[in-house]
């Protein structure tokens, strides 16, 4: 007969906050939660005696002084008389520029290459490796300021457009002027457009671009709309009807009527005494950082669309093609939503790296928030702790919606498995 | 009919033919060419423009690469010299040599950072290449970052002296520890001995000793730091002190306490979430405002621990793919053999773990070198901060290519050896099929 017994009600004791593990984990905790309010009041206690010695109180009241300086490149309107904290607003508009074309150049780019290494061609795989190794490889502030030293130095000035026979001249029917101040573009412009709503009183969104947008995002709508309905219609009949004309004049009849409507016409770069006037001038710094950053961070995406396509098995294309599905369908049905699922996570923590690398920025003068705001605003006002930390705190907020996406992507396609 | 089979004769064949050779277009080289060149018509045209690209780059790269400058001393020299053709101009490389090694490192102390290097080598021998170096020589590696200090600022050699005495009574004060109380308390006494050993027994005794035995190198400040010297400094603190940082971070991500978990989760998820640049600011501007009032320390070290931080962050999550990558059976059956925690993470888990995580970890290693080139946006000399100087000069002014492509070549060159080498490391640890 064995009988069970409970252990004895054992008395507590001092030595069980240690060896019992019920106890174990909470004097463990207690301990490092009182270290850890320690430091962090050490740390206040510190900041707060050495700004009272400074005679510098902390507070965010420069924020709405004069800034005085000025932003050459610009979305929104900004003089010297503006605040630092339009400065600021200012320089994250341009982070999140330089982010957005940098993300989209780089894919492009990083599949094209990605793709290209896997091809049976000799000579292209190897040049795609050379390219990839070779940027992989070396620090991308040193391609930032590189490629920032390739468009001073070896572009045409404005002055050689000049003269009767110039030695250099506009590209695209003289749409587009490529000089080492940078390159004008074509603008687009309405004759008889809506003009501006203000925001809060802050700053304008042209009413011309909002009406544009929401016509294309109607028309794209519709467009998928349409080809929902055709793949209802496929799965009842069989017969999957021809749609593409019809989804092709959803998008683009009502953008071309609205277009013609508001007065669509391009102002073009003209050269007017020592510079071009007219267009849109993408200043070198701007183009530089584009540059470097797409070309940096496709080498890495090429790694990743390389390492996802070769993640699905060959089973899957052989199985996919025993079934009697065409090759381009087996790439888009079968491949391609396998693939992406190992592709995009790596992808978005590289769109992360690249925002994040887009501080680099203040290497070539490019006034993103880290040049507005822990630049020269910082240098001006003498406000260290609060412009140092204002920065970091756009950062994050940036990075973490960002990886919020790629967490709520993540869910979504998982493998459910037991 | 009938008649002509009856004239035929009976054929049948009684031996092998022998056999015949491919035809002469699908061997050698051509055969290699037509295959993986010339496969079809898209991919002639490929291969065709690639080459045409291939050979104009060359065609303008190599003259220009191998311009006979080497032994010019200013830019105008080179100029007169190519008298208006196209041309590297390599005599910034030989004159500034110096400088871009060990930036304004006095020159007649150029040995003390090559020894410095040398020693570093001997001392990652040994973690290298672990079976062919004898293990002896890992005693030499725990003292290296002690020499390599003392070498590189110079000094009293008791400072360095004292700081490793300090870690050798924290060992023997956890070996004697260990006997008596659980391991957690061991390491709490070891620490706390420790700290004890260096603010109240060092000062005390340090002082007295340098007066008595005054061995020491000559001081060497650390805003004449510069170069590759200062990118491997840092890079290579930064690398050493990031893994172990990482591991506790990793360990403590994954642990069941929630608050250790929260303030492991909060730090990664900061770190990771903003530039190194802003930490650099810190470094230059915020740190010692944070530290109590007339603390003032090196520059060189703030922006060591800020990297440090910033890349314990991303060792951390490498490391922890590497934990989550590790079967749940591993864990229970360290478990069921009876270990505890920390024994089941050294026997078991790290190593397995580890060396899953062996690419992450490199590439994080090489990410944080290519990372040191930051510090020249808070002046500090690195090599793109020395380009910037050099130009400033009057003899130099105006030259770009030369130096982008040397500094260029050297970081290629280190980046891309650590890369072969964990290709070497997983293929030598590869166990399964």
């Amino acid at each position: 007969m064995t009988t069970s017994i409970d252990p004895p009600a054992a008395s507590f004791k001092l030595s069980m906050l240690i060896y019992d593990t019920r106890y174990r984990s909470i004097t463990f905790q207690t301990i490092a939660l009182i270290a850890f309010l320690i430091f962090i009041g050490w740390l206040f206690n510190n900041t707060a005696q050495n700004l009272a010695d400074l005679g510098k109180e902390p507070s965010f009241g420069f924020m709405t002084e004069q800034a005085g300086y000025d932003i050459n490149q610009r979305l929104i309107d900004y003089n010297s008389q503006s605040t630092h904290l339009r400065a600021a607003f200012v320089g994250l508009l341009n982070t999140l520029l330089i982010a957005v074309l940098g993300c989209i150049t780089a894919t492009i780019v990083g599949v094209l290459v990605g793709v290209l290494r896997l091809s049976g061609n000799w000579l292209i795989a190897r040049l795609m490796t050379v390219y990839v190794e070779m940027f992989r490889n070396v620090p991308v502030l040193m391609w930032i300021v590189l490629c920032m030293a390739i468009l001073i130095e070896s572009l045409p000035s404005p002055r050689d457009f000049r003269g009767e026979t110039p030695e250099a001249s506009m590209m695209l029917f003289d749409s587009v002027a490529i000089t080492n101040r940078g390159v004008y573009i074509p603008e687009p412009l309405f004759s008889r457009g809506l003009g501006d709503v203000s925001v809060g009183g802050v700053f304008g969104i042209s009413l011309d671009l909002i009406a544009v947008l929401i016509v294309l995002g109607a028309g794209l709508y519709g467009a998928a709309k349409i080809r929902k309905r055709a793949d209802v219609i496929q799965n009842a009949t069989g017969v999957r009807p021809r749609t593409w004309h019809t989804r092709l004049a959803v998008v683009f009849v009502p953008l071309i009527i609205l277009l013609v409507a508001l007065g669509f016409h391009l102002g073009y770069p003209a050269l007017k005494g020592f510079n071009f006037q007219g267009g849109t001038h993408m200043r070198n710094s701007l183009i530089a950082l584009w540059l470097a950053l797409s070309l940096y961070t496709a080498a890495f995406i090429a790694e990743i669309v390389r390492a996802g396509i070769l993640a699905i098995s060959g089973g899957q294309t052989e199985a996919a093609a025993a079934l009697g599905i065409r090759p381009g369908r087996i790439m888009s049905l079968v491949v391609l939503p396998q693939a992406l699922r190992v592709i995009i996570p790596p992808l978005i923590s590289q769109y992360l790296n690249l925002t994040k690398n887009s501080s680099l920025a203040i290497a070539v003068g490019y006034m993103d928030i880290t040049g507005t705001l822990m630049g020269i605003t910082l240098n001006q006002t003498g406000r260290e702790l609060e412009t140092v930390l204002m920065g970091m705190l756009v950062y994050l907020a940036i990075s973490l919606s960002i990886s919020s996406v790629m967490n709520w992507y993540n869910s979504r396609v998982k493998l459910v498995e037991r | 009919m009938s008649n002509t089979h009856a004239d035929t004769v009976l054929f049948v064949r009684d031996t092998m033919l022998p056999q015949q050779d491919p035809p002469s277009s699908t061997i050698g080289a051509i055969g290699w060419a037509k295959e993986n060149l010339f496969s079809g018509w898209i991919n002639s045209i490929l291969t065709l423009v690639s080459l045409a690209f291939v050979l104009f780059l060359l065609a303008g790269l190599l003259p220009w690469l191998f311009s006979p400058t080497w032994s010019m001393n200013s830019l105008t020299e080179c100029r007169e010299l190519l008298a208006g053709d196209h041309g590297a101009c390599w005599g910034v490389i030989r004159e500034r040599w110096p400088q871009l090694m060990f930036g304004f490192y006095p020159s007649e102390m150029y040995w003390r950072p090559v020894l410095t290097i040398v020693l570093l080598f001997v001392a990652i021998a040994p973690i290298l290449f672990a079976e062919r170096v004898p293990s002896k020589l890992l005693g030499f590696t725990a003292i290296f970052p002690f020499v390599a200090v003392w070498l590189l600022w110079g000094g009293t050699i008791w400072g360095p002296l004292m700081a490793l005495l300090g870690f050798v009574v924290a060992y023997f004060v956890f070996g004697l520890a260990d006997k008596y109380l659980t391991s957690a308390l061991a390491l709490i006494a070891a620490v706390v001995s420790a700290l004890i050993w260096w603010g109240l027994i060092s000062p005390l005794i340090e002082p007295a000793l340098s007066s008595a035995l005054p061995i020491g190198l000559e001081t060497v400040d650390s805003r004449q730091f510069g170069g590759f010297m200062l990118s491997i400094t840092i890079g290579v603190t930064a690398i050493m002190c990031s893994l172990p940082i990482g591991i506790l971070l990793a360990l403590g991500r994954q642990s069941d306490l929630p608050l250790v978990k929260a303030i492991c989760v909060g730090f990664i998820e900061f770190i990771r979430g903003v530039p190194l640049i802003t930490l650099l600011f810190i470094a230059s501007t915020l740190l010692n405002i944070f530290l109590p009032p007339g603390t003032n320390f090196d520059i060189i070290l703030r922006v060591m621990i800020m990297v440090t931080l910033f890349a314990s962050a991303y060792m951390a999550e490498v490391i922890r793919g590497g934990l989550a990558a590790l079967p749940k059976g591993q864990y229970e059956g360290a478990d069921s053999l009876g270990l505890d925690y920390w024994q089941a993470q050294r026997l078991i888990i790290m190593p397995q773990a580890l060396k899953i995580s062996i690419p992450g970890i490199v590439s994080t290693f090489i990410g944080v070198f290519k990372d040191t080139t930051l510090v020249s946006i808070i002046s500090m000399f690195d090599p793109l901060g020395l380009a910037n100087a050099i130009r400033a000069d009057q003899s130099w002014n105006g030259i770009y290519w030369e130096l982008f492509i040397f500094i260029g070549v050297v970081f290629f060159i280190f980046c891309f050896s650590m890369s072969r080498y964990s290709m070497y490391l997983e293929r030598k640890l590869q166990t399964g099929h």
